[in-house]
């Protein structure tokens, strides 16, 4: 406890001088305020797309390319169940949580579980197929155009001097109260549990009456799901096209592994970090990609902590 | 008869770690199976609990053939092991450890915490409930071992070496368990070195030698034995019958 404490406590430090920082360059608060605000706000829906990664890796050892083509699906289930029937987008998770749960399941049942304990290599071509296939399924059924979807009680909302969309402020909510759903599953639950015995044991996990196939399928459903929420919460933001999950997907990687491969707390805090130096950076570095600093900051961070800021040594 | 074995064989490539291995446990009772070392006790019991499947034979448990059903079917039907070397869930506390186990017969996390709670009681484990499983001492390792298996219900209980690694003083307690576990009805399988215990708990022995058996009876019956005790002498002194 007292490690992660002082962890806490190094962490607020470094983000004061780091905001400190930016405030001096821009010369200006609001712009400041206003870029920790929309970062956090992001941050949050990384922070869920992240989990649903980790989750899987944590359980299943398995690195889902496939990750953002999923959150692909749930935008485009918005999308679609808001243009086409005129259904609040919020509302739209009710279908596209269970849809991607579904899926989920169907895929770790009938392709994914062949490539467990395999190559790095096998996994790799079979979650990267899978993610073409589902681009170019989409390609072809919706065609390449671009699709928005406007939120029409949309309205600014303004905190401490920063302007942020209440369509925003609801993706990081709905981001963050589905992470404490995930959270309490997994500590407050028999399912959760037992998935946590396979996760840290699988050979141990059959032998005290775990069903080690059929929680696996439940945990890259739920990892699937957790895309799926994060894509309907989005698509607000976001130009729905058959690629708009990819970015998602590079970002998540890089928030599972700076926060700690297969850890959720790691995931959340790994989330806002990069939610916030996406923002941050571009005071710091103006005119240059986004990525740019959080690269910057993800190797900086593993030279330090090459196991993630919440993971074990290994 | 709650287990029976019949000329169950499995083979590592060229080497016959079961072969033909027939025997039968009665229910209630303590069956301890020795042997030397690669003799193919382990092995024995990771084909009971369905981790390994044999090339042949049956595996009959409570009345009907297991030989085919998976590991964690068996271990809910209340066929339960424990491993020679301890296999906790390291990030797992104690008692979520136990938790999992006991999880298999009861509907809610809160009762199958409960449950768990006093089976960790009962093993004498209450101290460390909440740490985690991986930075545990090596005696209590395997007391959450023992822990974890009896959360599961069993109708018989494969112990894979429970005593070794222990004190004398920490075995005094967990024999006296063992016996406990007897008069409540439950059958005891044990793979053990150490005789004196095995001597005193077993109400029948079973010898393998390079995968076949060479005897079965009752413990003094078997340290008379001529062809057991020439077994034992071909390995280490430690091993010999005492
Ligand atoms: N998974 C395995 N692969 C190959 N050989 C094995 C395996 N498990 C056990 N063996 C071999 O089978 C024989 C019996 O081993 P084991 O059952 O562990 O013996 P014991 O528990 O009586 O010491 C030994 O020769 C051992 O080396
Ligand atoms: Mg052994």
């Amino acid at each position: 406890m007292n490690h992660l404490i002082s962890r806490a406590g190094l962490g607020i430090l470094v983000a004061v001088a780091v905001v400190a920082g930016a405030w001096a360059r821009s010369g200006s608060g609001s712009v400041t305020a206003q870029a920790v605000l929309t970062g956090l706000l992001l941050g949050g829906v990384y922070a869920l797309v992240a989990m649903g990664l980790t989750l899987i890796f944590g359980v299943l050892d398995i690195v889902n390319f496939a990750h953002g083509a999923f959150m692909t699906l749930g935008m485009y289930a918005t999308a679609l169940l808001a243009t086409g029937a005129g259904l609040n987008p919020y509302l739209s998770l009710l279908v596209s949580v269970p849809l991607l749960f579904g899926l989920g399941y169907a895929v770790q049942r009938h392709l994914v579980s062949r490539t467990m304990g395999g190559s790095l290599a096998a996994q790799l071509l079979l979650t990267l197929g899978i993610a073409m296939l589902l681009e170019n399924a989409l390609l072809l059924a919706f065609s390449g155009d671009t699709r928005t979807v406007a939120v029409s009680f949309d309205t600014p909302l303004r905190v401490l001097g920063a302007v942020a969309d209440l369509s925003r402020v609801l993706a990081f909510a709905g981001a963050m109260g589905l992470a404490g759903a995930v959270w309490l599953l997994l500590t407050r639950t028999r399912l959760g549990t037992a998935i946590r015995a396979v996760a840290a044991n699988p050979e141990g996990a059959s032998l005290v009456g775990l069903d080690v196939r059929r929680l696996h399928a439940l945990t890259f459903a739920a990892g699937t799901a957790c895309a799926g929420a994060a894509g309907t919460l989005v698509t607000p933001l976001v130009t729905v096209e058959p690629t708009a999950g990819e970015l998602f997907n590079i970002i998540g990687f890089v928030v599972v592994v700076l926060g700690g491969l297969g850890s959720v707390p790691g995931a959340v805090a790994g989330g806002l970090i990069v939610g916030l130096t996406e923002q941050l950076g571009g005071i710091y570095l103006p005119g240059q990609s986004p990525l740019l600093a959080v690269f910057a900051v993800f190797v900086l961070v593993l030279l330090w902590r090459p196991q993630g800021l919440f993971g074990r040594p290994a | 008869m709650i287990l029976r074995m019949e000329g169950v064989s499995k083979a590592f490539g060229g080497l016959r770690a079961l072969d033909a291995v027939t025997f039968e446990v009665e229910r209630g009772t303590i069956h301890a199976v020795i042997g030397p070392n690669g003799a193919g006790k382990t092995t024995l019991f990771s084909v009971i609990s369905g981790e390994q499947r044999p090339e042949s034979g049956r595996i009959l448990f409570d009345g009907q053939d297991v030989t085919a059903r998976p590991a964690h079917l068996r271990a809910r039907a209340g066929l339960v092991r424990t491993f020679q070397l301890t296999r906790p869930f390291p990030a797992l506390s104690v008692l979520d450890n136990v938790t999992v186990a006991a999880g298999a017969h009861l509907r809610t996390r809160k009762e199958a915490v409960a449950a768990a709670t006093g089976t960790i009681e009962r093993i004498g484990l209450g101290a460390y409930l909440s740490r985690p499983a991986g930075e545990l001492p090596a005696a209590a390792r395997k007391q959450l071992e023992l822990a974890r298996a009896l959360a599961l219900r069993p109708k018989v209980l494969l112990l894979d070496e429970v005593l070794a690694g222990l004190t004398p003083a920490e075995r005094e307690p967990m024999i006296t368990l063992l016996g406990e576990l007897r008069a409540e009805g439950m059958t005891l399988v044990l793979v053990e070195h150490v005789m004196p215990a095995v001597m005193r708990l077993a109400d029948r022995v079973l010898v393998l030698d390079r995968g076949s058996v060479l005897a079965e009876g009752e413990p003094a019956a078997i340290a008379r034995d001529p062809r057991v005790v020439t077994a034992y002498l071909g390995e280490d002194s430690d091993d010999a019958l005492a």
